[in-house]
């Protein structure tokens, strides 16, 4: 079956006076480096990875608003590398994007009828009274009281606000929403609300979702597919299943360590205090991206040369030097993310 | 439990309402905890539940439009809630600090870090500033930022999020405070660099013996670093308990709900282990304000009020129906020794 998103070989790049800031060099350069997936019909793929990975700006170049300096992206076998402006009304209906930030994405000026009457004026044609029925059927869909139409944004809570922002991708009856974040600001109980929602919506309508995120526990919950990102490189892929399984790409073991689970058994994370080689931001596009802070360095080949792609299934690659077996043999303690070490209530410290 | 003359801060009875509109809303009713020599509490709950209010008081802070309606705050033999603002002065920053959610709302753009932290030291303790300066970069030191000296002379924006995390934490140790107020300090950070952080406040207060209260919604991080939790729901305390027994036991139904809600990489949550609804301030019954949301709620339940009472030793909880909830080792119980597969 044809994916319905397919990413081949991206390269993006910001350019121009940005590069000028003072340790903000490394920007000048690609910030997304031969990245390739796809997302199929009915299927959410995961972009994770820290702040500068990259994944929003994946995202950013999907939606249209920045152009790729390398590379395709094709929705539906279309090359839809285009800038938003160029793009046709249906392309626009089909992708939707939802921020993190529900606050800037809706105008606090307008009732939510007004906010979600735009998208349907805009791509429907359709009688006022039916655009206001299927408003009504929209808040209902994301589990909202239809009288919430008469409503400001400033009278609803953060999750019911990003209800509402849901409510206005689904407007447009997408076949891809993109993601960016949007569960990170809010309240456990509420984002735990809000992932049963993405994925009632999912069964009942068979959209996909492009889920960014940088909680892995919120990804392994929700997405068959994880890419695991860090500054522009794909470190690792594979179903769900895989990536949070072992072998563990170096990185991915690190975040995974770096999780605090509600679980006072459990020991505090075994990473180090401090990083000590500042963030990475030396890195000067030789070797591995992640040399300079990987616990499992094994030498100048890291340093020097650029890591193999490692097939550990049809399904899961690494991107690593160590052979995935040997990784997998030493991750051997992490099969249940933390057990065999005494935790630091125990041990006293 | 050691007495309450030992306690660094005894909070007694706080009661704090906002003004909205033409009406006093009620938004901390009557909370009490203490905080002990070295010990950190946390104090959790979902936004809007009074967690940040109830920390502000701690520096006499009040805003605009909020009264304390009742309470005490017992600091070093004082009311904190009755000093004036110039007695408050000499304790906010010095004996009390404050690390806020967002470090770069609270580092002055346009001045060099170092100098910011150079005038904190001025400003609590008369020295020389050759002296400040040399601290300064000692305190940066022990935050664990990599070439002290070099980085005192950079300005915030050239620092990365948890760099000036660490500049803040610097300038709240600057006076060795018997007391630190973290509110969510690492919401706004990654992952690695939250852990890095969380270990960096666990050694900081092993080596200054301060008292720590942990404002948060990540039980994650509660259960991480947290001595003793504290669950606030709807401006009530609802449970108070040492972090192991209120994971492996909790008893109210909130803190259960609030357990179960988060989202594990070992053991992904089912949707139905959920809080039903939202807390709604204009909706809050006399009794119980958690009745509504409350799969156990009975008809009494939303006429009486709760308050704390002792369930286990140093364990208080206010919920009547604490005994008869079936299996109160539930959450503990449910959670398998191997990550089980995503349910699709």
């Amino acid at each position: 079956m044809k994916p319905l998103l397919e990413v081949r070989d991206l390269d993006i790049a910001y350019s121009g006076s940005r590069g000028r800031m003072p340790f903000r060099r490394e920007r000048a350069d690609a910030v997304v480096r031969g990245v390739s997936f796809t997302v199929g019909a009915n299927e959410t793929v995961a972009l994770v990875g820290e702040s500068g990975s990259g994944k929003t700006t994946i995202a950013r170049a999907i939606a249209g608003l920045l152009v790729p300096s390398r590379g395709q992206i094709l929705f539906q076998d279309r090359d839809i590398g285009a800038r938003v402006e160029q793009r046709s009304k249906e392309l626009h209906r089909e992708i939707q994007l939802v921020f993190q930030n529900p606050d800037s994405s809706l105008n606090p000026r307008r009732r939510i009828r007004s906010i979600l009457d735009r998208p349907l004026r805009f791509f429907f044609r359709l009688s006022r009274r039916a655009r206001r029925e299927r408003i009504g059927e929209l808040l209902q869909d994301v589990h909202l009281d239809p009288r919430y139409m008469h409503r400001f944004p400033r009278q609803l809570s953060g999750g019911e606000r990003q209800r509402v922002a849901i409510a206005g991708a689904l407007a447009a009856e997408p076949k891809l929403i993109l993601c960016d974040e949007i569960v990170s600001a809010l309240d456990v109980s509420v984002q735990a609300n809000i992932l049963d929602l993405l994925r009632e919506l999912q069964a009942k309508r068979g959209i996909s979702y492009l889920f960014i995120a940088h909680d892995l526990a919120v990804v392994r919950w929700l997405a068959q597919r994880v890419l695991v990102l860090y500054r522009g490189h794909v470190m690792e892929e594979g179903t769900s299943d895989e990536v949070f399984s072992r072998p563990f790409h170096p990185y991915t073991e690190m975040l995974l360590k770096s999780v605090p689970e509600p679980d006072v058994s459990r020991p505090l994370l075994a990473v180090a205090e401090t990083d000590g080689r500042t963030d990475g931001v030396g890195w000067t596009g030789k070797g591995c991206p992640f040399s300079s802070l990987c616990p499992r360095h094994l030498g100048s080949i890291c340093d020097e040369e650029t890591p193999p792609r490692r097939r550990v299934s049809p399904t899961h690659a690494l991107l690593c030097h160590i052979p995935p077996a040997e990784l997998a043999a030493a991750q051997a303690s992490l099969d249940s993310l933390g057990d065999g070490a005494a935790s630091h209530r125990a041990s006293g410290s | 439990m050691s007495s309450p003359a030992e306690s660094v801060v005894e909070v007694d009875e706080l009661t704090v309402d906002f003004w909205e509109r033409d009406h006093w809303v009620n938004v901390v009713n009557k909370v009490s905890f203490s905080i002990e020599p070295g010990e950190t509490l946390g104090l959790v709950g979902e936004s809007g539940c009074g967690k940040s209010t109830t920390a502000f008081s701690l520096f006499g802070y009040r805003r605009p439009g909020s009264r304390v309606r009742s309470g005490a705050i017992r600091f070093d033999g004082r009311d904190l809630l009755r000093l004036k603002e110039r007695e408050l002065r000499s304790i906010r920053g010095a004996r009390i600090c404050l690390v806020p959610q967002n470090p770069a709302g609270s580092l002055t753009p346009s001045m060099r870090v170092g100098t910011q932290l150079v005038e904190t030291l001025k400003a609590h303790r008369a020295s020389t500033w050759r002296k400040a300066e040399k601290r300064a970069v000692e305190l940066f030191a022990q935050v664990g930022l990599p070439e002290p000296g070099e980085i005192a002379e950079r300005y915030p924006y050239e620092l990365s999020g948890g760099q000036q995390q660490r500049v803040v934490m610097a300038m709240a140790l600057a006076c060795s405070p018997s007391l630190l107020v973290l509110d969510e300090p690492t919401t706004a950070l990654d992952v690695t660099t939250q852990a890095r952080i969380l270990k960096l406040l666990f050694r900081l207060q092993g080596e200054h013996g301060m008292s720590m209260l942990y404002v948060t919604h990540n039980l994650g991080v509660v259960a991480q670093i947290c001595d003793r939790v504290a669950v606030m729901y709807a401006g009530e305390l609802v449970e108070i308990a040492p972090t192991v027994e209120l994971f492996e036991n909790p008893r109210h139904p909130y803190t259960r709900g609030l357990i179960a809600a988060v989202p594990r990489i070992s053991a992904p949550t089912g949707g139905d282990a959920t809080l039903r609804g939202l807390l709604r301030r204009e909706e809050l019954p006399d009794g119980c304000r958690f009745a509504p949301r409350c799969a156990y709620a009975q008809t009494d339940c939303f006429t009486n009020p709760q308050s704390l009472a002792p369930v286990a030793k140093d364990h208080r909880v206010a919920c009547w129906l604490w005994k008869s909830i079936p299996g109160a080792r539930r959450v503990a119980a449910e959670e398998p020794a191997q990550a089980t597969p995503v349910p699709r």
